[in-house]
């Protein structure tokens, strides 16, 4: 167990690492060299060469080329780690409903990023009107990552479930496709892959995580997952960094800050000033997505209609 | 002859049994209602339903290989007939417990000749629910992760306790009646053929028939018949909270559980009905399923027709009273829009007709009582059908960035060939269980003669 934490926290460091130096390769463990050579397969004999890498403490260190080995691209975490979440965090999501032009940038960055089934979409947006004489508006809706959520309520099986962080995630590997949080989840966020998805081989074939949520499988249901794999990187979920006019805003509410990548405001000031609020109040879920109404619009609703597809009309 | 050796038990008025040689009277009884071997019709019944179990099997087949996209549920319409039709199984299985233990607790003797096709029809279709809700399963395969990660808090797992729990208690209250009848069918080897007679012995061979294990028996019977009305209460409360506990307009309604058990005693009194009437003709059975049962059954179906009617006005006239934006486009729909005629249909021809029909004394003679059976059985699967789908056509946000067919729903042949496979499979398992078993109780029958001559 200990020997294992170890290894995680190193595998952890080197993800860092590789980031910091900004190297995609990168191998071995915290900061001594003999480190390395140590974490190295004892087959592998040094070479002579040596290259320059940033340590995490800040420092410059030679490590021999021959221990340097590709890793995955991001730490893959196991599905039992991401069912508790980034210890401390509490992500949020704040949408400005008065920058979306229904541009579904967002959603096509999404359904590239978690390889979706073509016609399957985790980010809908919806053309919105409450009545016959109020504005219409256009309306991003993904998952509401609920605090109370429904539709963790009702699984049987505890294959969706609530982290830590706020994140409410799916084991697909456990799923057993009865679709009873499809029925129980009032914002209708949830797909179900009716059939075997057509996703790449090699995408199909990689062991399902958590926290990307790929590879969609035949018969289980799945749903935006706020990029939890990005969000433990410290990157911005897709929709956030796909939006050109910075819709959506994401962050962390404890630490009260969040970004759309060009602009950072404080969580609590805007929906203060903006007079922020969640969908479907009423229903106690408690959402973690919070919308600034569509006032001072930024784009007339007329505008985003030719992008609507002609399916939907 | 063999069956002069036979012996029956008759309990005297103290419960105590002595041996009595058979009288002619009871001889006839006996011939009357030992099982049949399948006639030719039998044959062609037995052949087309097990066609039908075929196709569907098939179709099966196809989604366990393709996914359920060879059904016409998608995103929003995720629940489809499969769910009604399951529905519809646990409903019609309550008959069971209504026929069995509600009469004989509360002491209705009238009944007795039909426990049995009760608990015929109420295995049949429990054993039917369970399948087909494995059956609206996308992953299948992982069934056993509802015992694995199992968690209580789900109603799902509560309809899993509820509905095995069930099914085990209907099994014993159709088992332990029979004993006594088996003991009668060991008697006839010859006509029954070595292998009915092998199953026959390992189902009852124990039973002696002695006083002793007649009180167990009964006291067996007894406690089964106090424990499955909660049961049956809580299965089809169960079932009726997997829609009660979501918040969509049609389903979030504390009426539910009610008004789901007021309809499945509904729908199991008009099948028992239908069944009375197919076996009375089939197999000559106008001695023990009299006319006065058919008026008795009659009154029974008026009675709870008007108690399910009860519930449906309270679950609709209220919210089309008050017409909540969230349910007004729902209500709509069921009252004059693109569900209207199912919807009419199946208050019309499954609650008024029969109360209508059912209250004249002619409308309680066999045959308008089997065509109003048949009505109520088919109205009840209707209506079914739209507790699931309207719903899940209207939901809180609108139904936008899907394809076109996300947004309707009609079955595709596999669910249509699925459902009705399962129907025939139901009916199948009845078919079977009335070849091996007498579909009257005998020595229920003849201790009942006995103590109507002795009193």
């Amino acid at each position: 167990m200990n020997q294992e934490d170890n290894s995680r926290r190193d595998f952890l460091l080197t993800g860092l690492l590789a980031i910091g130096a900004g190297v995609g390769v990168v191998a071995g463990c915290n900061s001594k060299k003999s480190a390395f050579e140590a974490a190295a397969d004892p087959e592998v004999k040094a070479s002579g060469k040596k290259v320059k890498l940033l340590s995490v403490e800040g420092e410059v260190i030679e490590v021999d080329e021959a221990f340097l080995k590709p890793v995955p691209h991001m730490p893959a975490v196991s599905n039992s780690e991401a069912r508790i979440g980034i210890p401390g965090k509490k992500f949020v999501m704040v949408i400005d409903l008065s920058r979306c032009k229904n541009l579904k940038k967002c959603q096509a960055a999404c359904n590239h990023a978690h390889d979706l089934n073509p016609g399957e979409n985790w980010i809908k947006v919806q053309p919105m009107k409450e009545a016959k004489h109020t504005a219409p508006y256009w309306e991003p809706t993904t998952c509401m990552h609920c605090d109370e959520p429904p539709c963790v309520k009702v699984c049987p099986v505890d294959a969706t479930f609530k982290r830590e962080d706020g994140i409410v995630l799916i084991d697909s590997d456990r799923c057993i496709g009865c679709r009873f949080c499809m029925a129980a989840c009032p914002y209708s966020t949830r797909v179900f892959n009716w059939g075997e998805p057509e996703i790449p081989a090699e995408v199909a074939s990689q062991p399902y995580s958590c926290e990307t949520s790929i590879p969609q499988k035949k018969g289980t249901v799945g749903k935006c997952d706020f990029c939890a794999d990005m969000t433990r990187m410290g990157m911005l979920p897709h929709c956030v960094s796909a939006c050109p006019n910075g819709t959506f805003f994401y962050g962390d509410l404890n630490e009260d800050s969040v970004t759309n990548g060009a602009e950072t405001f404080r969580f609590s000031d805007l929906i203060k000033d903006k007079a922020g609020y969640r969908l479907m109040e009423d229903l106690g879920t408690k959402p973690s997505v919070y919308y600034l109404p569509p006032v001072s619009r930024n784009f007339p609703f007329e505008s985003g209609l030719e992008n609507d597809k002609t399916e939907n009309k | 002859m063999e069956n002069s050796s036979l012996t029956i038990e008759k309990p005297m008025k103290s419960d105590a049994l002595h041996e009595a040689p058979i009288s002619a009277a009871d001889e006839q009884i006996i011939q009357d209602l030992l099982p049949r071997k399948f006639t030719k019709s039998g044959w062609v019944w037995t052949g087309i339903l097990m066609a039908i179990c075929l196709v569907g099997a098939f179709a099966y087949y196809r989604q366990l290989r393709y996914g359920l996209v060879v059904t016409h549920m998608r995103d929003y319409v995720s629940w489809g007939i499969y769910i009604s039709n399951f529905v519809f199984f646990v409903a019609i299985s309550l008959v069971g417990s209504l026929i069995t233990a509600v009469f004989r607790l509360a002491g209705v003797k009238w009944g007795a000749p039909l426990t049995r096709i009760a608990e015929m029809i109420a295995v049949a279709a429990i054993i039917f629910a369970s399948i087909i809700i494995i059956v609206d399963m996308g992953s299948p395969e992982r069934f056993y992760n509802l015992f694995l990660y199992g968690r209580i808090q789900s109603p799902i797992i509560w309809d899993v306790i509820v509905i095995a729990t069930y099914f085990v208690i209907s099994l014993l209250l159709l088992y332990y009646p029979l004993l006594p009848d088996i003991k009668i069918l060991l008697g006839f080897k010859e006509r029954s053929g070595a292998r009915l007679y092998k199953f026959y012995s390992f189902l009852g061979s124990f039973w002696k028939g002695s006083h002793k294990q007649y009180l167990l028996s009964k006291k067996a019977i007894n406690v089964l018949c106090i424990a499955i009305i909660p049961v049956a209460f809580t299965i089809h409360t169960v079932t009726s909270w997997l829609f009660a506990t979501t918040y969509r307009p049609g389903w979030d309604s504390t009426n539910f559980g009610a008004y789901f058990i007021a309809g499945a005693f509904l729908v199991g009194a008009g099948s028992v009905v239908v069944a009375m009437y197919v076996f009375r003709r089939w197999y000559h059975l106008e001695k023990y399923i009299t006319l006065n049962h058919f008026d008795k059954m009659g009154r029974m179906l008026v009675l709870l027709s008007l108690l399910y009617l009860y519930f449906n006005v309270n679950e609709f006239l209220t919210p089309f009273f008050k017409m909540k934006e969230s349910e007004s486009a729902y209500l709509k729909d069921l009252f004059t829009g693109s569900f209207a005629p199912v919807f009419w249909f199946a208050i019309l021809t499954g609650i008024i007709l029969p109360i209508i029909i059912l209250v004249f004394k002619q409308g309680r003679r066999p045959l308008p009582m089997f065509i109003v059976g048949i009505m109520v059985v088919v109205g009840a699967w209707f209506k079914r059908y739209l507790i699931v789908t309207p719903t899940l056509l209207h939901p809180f946000l609108p139904m936008h960035d899907v394809p076109a067919m996300y947004r309707r729903y009609f079955p595709s042949w596999e669910e249509w060939a699925i459902t009705m496979g399962s129907l025939a499979g139901a009916i199948l398992i009845i078919t079977l269980l009335c070849r091996i078993f007498p579909i009257i109780p005998i020595q229920e029958t003849i201790t009942e003669r006995h103590h109507e001559t002795t009193v």
